[in-house]
């Protein structure tokens, strides 16, 4: 099986810790997931905001870097939705760009996905001993449908204490541009959720997308909530001997 | 073409309405309160139901057939009404149908009129254009009587007073009932049940003397030419059954072509809008009762203009229920009046401004004033996918010159690889120099949240280096 990794702008330039931590799980699970280079982003941003011709471009940019593997393995439940929500939508009924994504959107699984469907893990032999809360993000919970999967697997983490996190399915209020162009209601939605965080007593944060993360981990920091952010991904990455990193 | 009109003044853009909203402590707690209890009750009768999501597919899927065949379905309709001693008039938009409504009722010689709840004429502004022509309006529906009295604006399609608590709502009934009839008793207390009273005996009294109702309706049957509504009070029973002449302004879009099709509306909308597996009143009535007058004024008002959008003609499927509203995010903390409409929250933002077009500043704003969380689409009972009909809107509207230069500038990065790493290594060199406050419209992000630290290699550069690890 051939699987490429979209790492996804955001974890490429921002978070490489993330790709890092998917990179090495899945070397732990026997895949050897590579790294088309020509990928840049999926143009969700240009897409939510307005901008269609921009995002049909990196639309095409993205298909074609990824054709030809067998699954796309993307550590992002917002980009994964954009490019099996939206790549459709922008491209229409017929034409090579049509082919193309027709070809892509069936082989793209957020990183859940690919474990527990593709992989059939659930325990993905991590080890964590922290308190840890989940948030469902928007796509990944009313996008992609992840239902439990995350959960499942941080469930099997050894040492990982899972505490349930109260209102988890309401948006935390980035949204993309949302977050600037609406910033007072957009803090107002944040305020709630880094409250409802505080309540669990967690140690750390995770969830499946590391763009809603930046946001509620930026107002846990200026809070100076000593409360952690971290992508799932670096969760199930972690072992007894390698450590979180 | 003149502006659609739409119950409200459209002036200013809804972020600047909305950052007052969210100060508003008071209206934040009321809305929170109220909001998060009609969610858990719509949630607990939508769960029962077995064959929910079958309901919600042969919703969408009526209403879908309905608005491709409105033409036929409109003429039959008109057909059954006039056949059944009513009259049918057609109003193309606000004013006509205004002055149509005037017209009847000053041919009645009153000068009084008692109103069921109802958007569409909340839409057209009716009360204040009768109020020009001498008539006055009296809302019936408990809410609407609040907001009358307080000289208010409705917030929320189904509950108009959902920003007044109780003790708010003791303070207006007290204070202005005495100006509309039937004072408020002198020991009125905020116990529910007595402001319940209060509002009882004081409508009561209206009821008995009024000779003229206006209504809407939920639903508009072309087989028979019956007008529904649903309603929980009894007070628009009051209305629809008591006064000798009964106007009804329903929008095109509220036919539905068969009896049949009731039991599928019949189930959806109690129990996505009020949270009960069966509202308390459900009126039909066909034609004129003997002794009785009835008018029924069909309103376009832009819907025709929303109907020829491929993509936004869904919101068109819309039974008013505002399960979007209670669930939205975004309105649970700015309220209705931000929205600038008498259709707020996320069915207000796609139809608003495909109703009253993108000309002002607050209706390009309108599709904006979502995070694209979902959960409208997930819980609207005709599957109106609300996310995607504003991803369109945005696409069709004017963008200010600075943004459309950052996004052009991120669209050039992000075509080549090259480019994106170029980016991330200057990044990485130059971490340290990263502001904690960033300047311009970026500042709006680090008011209330720090910023990720800079990593000193991407991802891509780290892969290169070792390999994808294995160096």
């Amino acid at each position: 099986m051939r699987v490429a990794l979209f790492v996804t702008c955001v974890n490429d330039t921002l978070f490489p810790d993330t790709g890092r931590a998917v990179v090495r799980l899945l070397r732990r699970l026997g895949v050897e997931a590579d790294f088309p280079h020509a990928q840049t982003c999926c143009g969700q941003m240009h897409a939510n905001t307005g901008y269609r011709d921009e995002a049909v471009r990196l639309a095409k940019r993205g298909v074609a870097a990824l054709r030809g593997y067998d699954a796309v393995v993307v550590p992002s439940g917002s980009c994964a939705a954009m490019i099996r929500e939206q790549y459709p939508r922008l491209a229409g009924p017929r034409g090579p760009f049509a082919d193309a994504v027709a070809r892509v959107v069936p082989r793209t699984y957020e990183l859940t996905e690919f474990l527990v469907d593709v992989l059939g893990v659930t325990d993905v032999g991590a080890y964590f001993p922290h308190r840890v809360t989940y948030h469902p993000t928007c796509h990944s919970l009313r996008g992609l449908h992840l239902g439990d999967r995350p959960l499942t697997l941080l469930r099997a983490v050894k040492g990982l204490e899972l505490v349930p996190l109260p209102g988890a399915e309401e948006c935390c209020g980035f949204g993309g541009t949302f977050a600037l162009k609406n910033a007072d209601v957009s803090a107002a939605m944040c305020a709630d959720k880094a409250r409802a965080v505080l309540g669990t007593g967690a140690e750390v944060l995770c969830a499946a997308d590391n763009s809603c993360l930046m946001h509620i981990g930026g107002m846990l920091g200026r809070q100076k909530s000593g409360v952690r952010v971290m992508h799932l991904a670096e969760i199930l990455c972690a072992t007894e001997t390698a450590g979180v990193r | 073409m003149s502006v659609t009109f739409l119950g409200m003044p459209a002036d200013r853009p809804f972020p600047r309405n909305a950052a007052r909203a969210v100060r508003d402590s008071q209206l934040r707690f009321n809305l929170r309160k109220a909001t998060g209890t009609i969610r858990a009750r719509r949630a607990g009768v939508v769960a029962e139901a077995p064959d929910w999501a079958e309901l919600r597919e042969a919703g969408k899927a009526i209403k879908e057939h309905t608005l491709r065949n409105l033409d036929r379905y409109l003429v039959q309709l008109e057909e059954a009404v006039t056949a059944a001693g009513g009259r049918v008039h057609w109003a193309a938009g606000a004013a006509e149908a205004n002055r149509i409504v005037a017209d009847l009722v000053k041919a009645t010689g009153e000068t009084e009129v008692v109103k069921v709840k109802s958007m569409a004429t909340q839409e057209i502004g009716l009360n204040e254009a009768l109020l020009e022509h001498g008539i006055t309006a009296y809302e019936t529906d408990l809410a609407e009587l609040i907001v009358q009295l307080g000289d208010d604006r409705p917030s929320h399609i189904l509950v108009p007073a959902i920003h007044r608590n109780r003790a708010e709502i003791r303070e207006v009934f007290a204070e202005h009932m005495s100006g509309w009839g039937r004072p408020a008793p002198d020991d009125l207390t905020d116990d529910p049940a007595a402001l319940a009273e209060a509002a009882r005996l004081h409508l009561r009294e209206r009821f008995l003397k009024t000779k003229v109702a206006i209504s809407g309706a939920n639903f508009a049957i072309a087989e028979t030419g019956t007008m529904v509504v649903l309603e929980s009070e009894g007070n628009g029973r009051m209305c629809l059954t008591l006064p000798r002449t009964l106007i009804s302004v329903v929008g095109i879009e509220k036919v539905l072509p068969s009896w049949r099709d009731l039991e599928v509306f019949l189930q959806l909308l109690p129990r996505s809008s009020t949270g009960e597996r069966m509202n308390p009143y459900t009126s039909m009535w066909t034609g004129a009762a003997e002794g009785q007058e009835f008018h029924l004024v069909l309103l376009d008002n832009g819907r025709t203009g929303v109907l020829a959008d491929e993509v936004g003609r869904q919101a068109l499927r819309c039974i008013r229920c505002s399960a979007c509203l209670n669930v939205c995010p975004v309105y649970e903390r700015t309220g209705g009046h931000a929205y600038g409409s008498v259709y707020p929250g996320p069915i207000g933002a796609i139809l608003t401004p495909q109703l009253r077009g993108m000309g002002s500043e607050l209706d390009r704003s309108l599709p904006y004033a979502s995070s694209l969380c979902g959960a409208c689409y997930e819980v609207c009972p005709v599957a109106i996918d609300i996310p995607s009909v504003l991803v369109d809107l945005r696409s069709r509207a004017r963008h200010s010159w600075p943004e459309r230069a950052g996004m052009a500038a991120a669209g050039w990065v992000f075509e080549r690889q090259g480019r994106l790493a170029a980016l991330q290594r200057a990044g990485g060199r130059l971490r340290r120099f990263v502001p904690r406050r960033l300047p311009g419209p970026l500042g709006r992000w680090t008011d209330t949240r720090d910023l990720p630290e800079v990593p000193r290699e991407s991802f891509r550069d780290w892969w290169d280096r070792t390999d994808g690890g294995r160096r």
